[in-house]
């Protein structure tokens, strides 16, 4: 779906602004009545900022009603009791409201994730309607809301436009929707839309390659936030009385159905969702009469939808169009692609690609503020790791240079990915001190630490795996491009200088250029193991570590990547972790042996194979020639 | 001025919803622990105990036999759900386990509706605890101060289950690290199944001792399901003792701001809620890790 909404510019602005124009004409043969409709409108306007937030940045929130009635009240109050005579300001005023209101319950709520999260917003949401109708009753009205909102008009200087009810509010509603869905795409398709998605599919990769991921799930509450609210206030207009049920618990849940009915994450679901549910609501109630039970059958369908149709209808829809057409198209491409080959043959054409392939330019790592420094690029000293009684590592001194590849070996629980966890500043060491090209970097965060320049790949692979090859390799090169932290909301990707650059460079490096497009799920392991290390690179770190990154790759796959990281060290400075030590032995120039969180010898390749210390290590007393 | 036996009667009613929430909250966390779903159908279980023993009294007119059918009939369902349902979600995000206990929850609670309608139910205390007891300084009704004592009887059988048999054992090695227990050759899912049940049962238990309180509506269990969130974000996600001591403050919190003014009870509970937050984010009892 992300891939449909980015198909063509303007297209899907184009095909609303069609569709809520022909609205009026259509819908009263399908039987919606006026009102139904601008309810489906304010419903699908609350459901956009709820999209962003849970469709896009993967934040369940169970407590949206406390910003739709904070909306709505501070609107409604200001048009009925404050006697504020414009309705469109009311409006936005409402709005500003609940964003703060957002931003302050965001502080709370994101201090924690998953489950915790929901609970939390579940609390903050009761605790609003508790406020509504007790301390604050005086002002809004209490369980009698406020009754006399009054409609919008605009004075356009030679004419008056004045929307009252049924299909002349729906041109202002549906105005409102149009702004909505335009600011929701621009959103979506920005630099922060990616780094959102990002956070959704990979919290932790997201810190790791750079960016402040707690700012942007708070700016995506924000936005939710923003929208409740301004779509609480059209609710007050749209009935002439502001309900306080808008606070109620069952609004929440009804958003949540909704969404997850219409299909998260594409914007249009809540208000296809709205449109089944308030449809079904009318049909069961009067059609079928069956009165009350009508929010049993939607229970149901819900539960049945959540169950096998996880993406709701319009992600079932997009299937169904997939499988009908997508087929054809995807055969013809396999044609063209290598898609349709055998693994093996795959592997044929990757390695005569790189055979023949000259050299990529190399890839310079980013001027950064340090790079006067003629020191060391990193110096860590006594450092060490107690995990309750276990010392993972023991005061441990290490120094590299500018420019030096560095390999690591050791054999397994020597303490090696630990070492790492703790110069990535993953893991804050128990004691000990880490610099980094002249600063010291101890007690820094991951997300600091990359935007200073250093990085590592993982051991097991931390990819955003609902993404795209390219969409993954973008999203670590906007951290190095655009900070940790920006709120360019209304930018495009595309004008972001550098950046499709930087990521067709990326891809060349790892030889991933004849699947940009290929989403993570479906690429093979090699494949995979190589992004996991572009997104290492894409962040243009000047010292990179990478972590087993030959692990659980076939020998063949090893050559390509040896050679790939080979090219890769031109102008950087790099520090592997592997086992495989005929390839580390090739590859690097010093080596430091770790065994027991201990250093127990450096030096460099031949020094280490033939060091009996290091024999003994890894085959316990054997002596002899080490050429495993 | 504050009025000492009107203090103290709001402290025994404290003491008394603490109590009944503390053991919904111990349900809700051991499944939470164990299963890693929160069931947001738990306040449905609450209130479908209710319902059940409302029912098995209307045939028997038996107290204890409204209790017994309450909680048997939520431990039943409670496993039905987990065997059918939630079984095919233990793989898939935590936000399509919301979603789905959400939507089981409303269903429960539309049924209930169908079923009953939305008017007010009663169920009287058993006879023998009708009436008001004599504290020497004050009045108290009798039937409150026994719920406390009930309540305190069931959180000791299920500490005892929990931390003085082998399935306990299992359940609690199991909040640890499934995986692992898993490997050890112990099946996993038929302990999920035992845990949902017991979980589900604490939770219908409640809800029929609680009916003789507080009249039974289909609604009742949305408040309860709230208050058991804040309890076990206070108390510690996944932890016994955490719920206990999380529902007792959070009984209390809500009594004594109710004395001076209801409209606050839910802003004093998260004004608690959040001070725990930020000083400690994991919950007073609860241990680091588990997110």
């Amino acid at each position: 779906m992300t891939a449909m909404l980015k198909q063509r510019r303007f297209l899907i602005e184009v095909l609303t602004a069609i569709g809520l124009i022909a609205a009026p004409f259509v819908l009263p043969h399908l039987g919606f009545a006026p009102n139904t409709v601008n309810r489906i409108l304010v419903w699908g306007l609350f459901g956009l900022g709820f999209d962003i937030l849970f469709g896009f940045t993967g934040l369940l929130s169970f407590g949206q009603s406390a910003f739709y009635g904070t909306g709505g009240f501070v609107a409604a109050y200001l048009l009925t009791r404050a006697g504020f005579p414009n309705v469109f300001l009311a409006l936005v005023i409402g709005m500003v409201a609940a964003a703060v209101t957002g931003y302050f319950v965001g502080l709370i709520a994101l201090r924690r994730t998953g489950i915790y999260f929901a609970m939390i917003t579940v609390a903050i949401a009761e605790v609003f309607y508790f406020v509504e109708f007790n301390p604050l009753a005086e002002w809004t009205g209490g369980e009698n809301g406020l009754p006399g909102v009054p409609t919008p008009s605009f004075n356009l200087g030679f004419t008056t436009l004045h929307f009252t009810t049924g299909w002349s509010l729906y041109q202002f509603l549906a105005a409102c929707y149009f702004v909505g869905v335009v600011i929701a795409l621009r959103i979506v398709r920005s630099p922060v839309g990616a780094i959102l998605s990002a956070i959704r599919d990979n919290p932790l990769r997201a810190t790791a390659v750079g960016h402040n991921i707690h700012g942007y799930k708070l700016t995506a509450f924000v936005i939710a936030a923003a929208y409740a609210g301004f779509a609480g206030g059209l609710l007050g207009v749209m009935q002439a009385f502001m309900p306080p049920d808008a606070f109620m618990f069952e609004t929440s849940g009804q958003l949540i159905m909704q969404t997850a009915i219409g299909g998260p994450g594409t914007l249009f679901g809540p208000l296809v969702g709205a449109a089944v549910w308030l449809f079904l609501q009318d049909f069961l109630q009067s059609a079928l009469g069956l009165g009350a039970a009508w929010k049993l059958v939607l229970g149901a369908v819900f539960v049945l939808l959540v169950c096998f149709l996880r993406r709701g209808i319009i992600g079932g829809i997009a299937d169904l169009y997939r499988l009908a057409f997508g087929k054809r198209a995807h055969r013809e491409s396999a044609a063209a692609s290598a898609k349709a080959l055998t693994a093996e043959e795959e592997q044929a054409i990757a390695e005569a690609d790189v055979a023949k392939q000259p050299d990529p330019p190399p890839m310079a790592p980013l001027n950064r503020a340090g790079d006067g420094y003629a020191g060391p690029i990193l110096q860590a000293t006594g450092l060490t790791k107690r995990y309750g009684g276990l010392l993972a590592n023991s005061d441990i001194d290490f120094t590299v240079n500018h420019g030096e590849l560095r390999g690591i070996i050791g054999p397994n629980g020597a303490g090696k990915s630990t070492f790492f966890k703790m110069l990535t500043c993953e893991v804050a060491p128990t004691s000990g001190k880490i610099v980094f090209e002249g600063l010291d970097i101890t007690g820094m965060n991951v997300t600091d630490v990359c935007q200073l320049g250093l990085t590592k790949s993982y051991q097991v692979n931390q990819l955003f795996s609902g993404l795209t090859v390219r969409e993954n390799l973008t999203i670590a090169a906007l951290s190095e491009l655009r900070g940790k932290f920006r709120l360019d909301m209304f930018r495009s990707l595309q004008s972001i200088p550098g950046l499709s650059e930087q990521v067709e460079r990326t891809l060349e490096l790892v030889n991933l250029t004849t699947r940009p497009d290929t989403p993570v799920s479906e690429l093979a392991y090699g494949e995979k193991r190589r992004l996991e290390i572009g997104l290492a690179l894409a962040t243009s770190p000047s010292l990179l570590l990478l972590d087993e990154p030959l692990a659980g790759m076939s020998p063949r796959e090893r050559v390509e990547t040896v050679k790939l990281l080979k090219s890769i060290s031109k102008g950087r400075t790099m520090i592997i972790i592997d086992h495989d030590m005929d390839s580390l032995f090739e590859l690097v120039g010093r080596v430091t042996v770790l065994q027991e969180g201990r250093v127990l010898v450096e030096g460099t390749p031949d020094e280490i194979k033939n060091n009996a210390v290091v024999q003994e290590a890894y085959l316990g007393g054997v002596h002899g020639v080490l050429d495993a | 001025m504050i009025n000492w036996p009107n203090f103290v009667s709001q402290l025994f009613n404290g003491l008394a919803l603490g109590a009944l929430l503390a053991l919904i909250s111990s349900g809700l966390t051991i499944i939470y622990g164990t299963l890693g779903v929160l069931n947001l159908a738990h306040g449905a279980m609450f209130m479908l105990g209710g319902y059940a023993g409302y029912v098995t009294y209307t045939y028997t007119g038996s107290f204890i036999l409204a209790v017994i059918g309450g909680s048997l009939f939520v431990m039943i369902l409670g496993i039905v759900m987990e065997r059918v349902i939630i079984r095919h979600f233990y793989n898939r995000p935590h936000e399509d386990q919301l979603l789905v206990t959400f939507g089981l929850g409303i269903c429960f609670v539309e049924i209930v509706r169908f079923i009953f309608s939305s008017q007010s139910l009663v169920v009287p205390p058993p006879p023998l605890l009708q009436g008001i007891t004599s504290l020497g300084f004050m009045y108290y009704p009798t039937y409150r101060l026994a719920v406390v004592g009930i309540v305190a009887v069931a959180l000791a059988a299920l500490f005892i289950v929990l931390y003085r048999t082998r399935l306990g054992m299992i359940v609690r090695a199991g909040i640890e690290d499934s995986v692992m227990v898993d490997s050890l050759g112990i099946n996993v899912y038929r302990v999920f199944m035992i845990v949902f049940g017991i979980g589900a049962m604490a939770a219908g238990f409640a809800g029929i001792i609680n009916a003789p309180v507080v009249s039974l509506t289909p609604g009742i269990g949305d408040d309860i399901l709230v208050q058991t969130f804040v309890v076990v974000v206070i108390g510690g996600v996944g932890s016994f003792p955490g719920a206990i001591l999380g529902g007792l403050i959070a009984g209390e919190i809500i009594s004594i701001t109710s004395m001076i003014n209801p409209g606050y009870a839910y802003v004093m509970l998260f004004v608690a809620m959040t001070l725990v937050l930020v000083l400690r984010p994991h919950g007073l009892l609860g241990a680091q890790g588990r997110d």
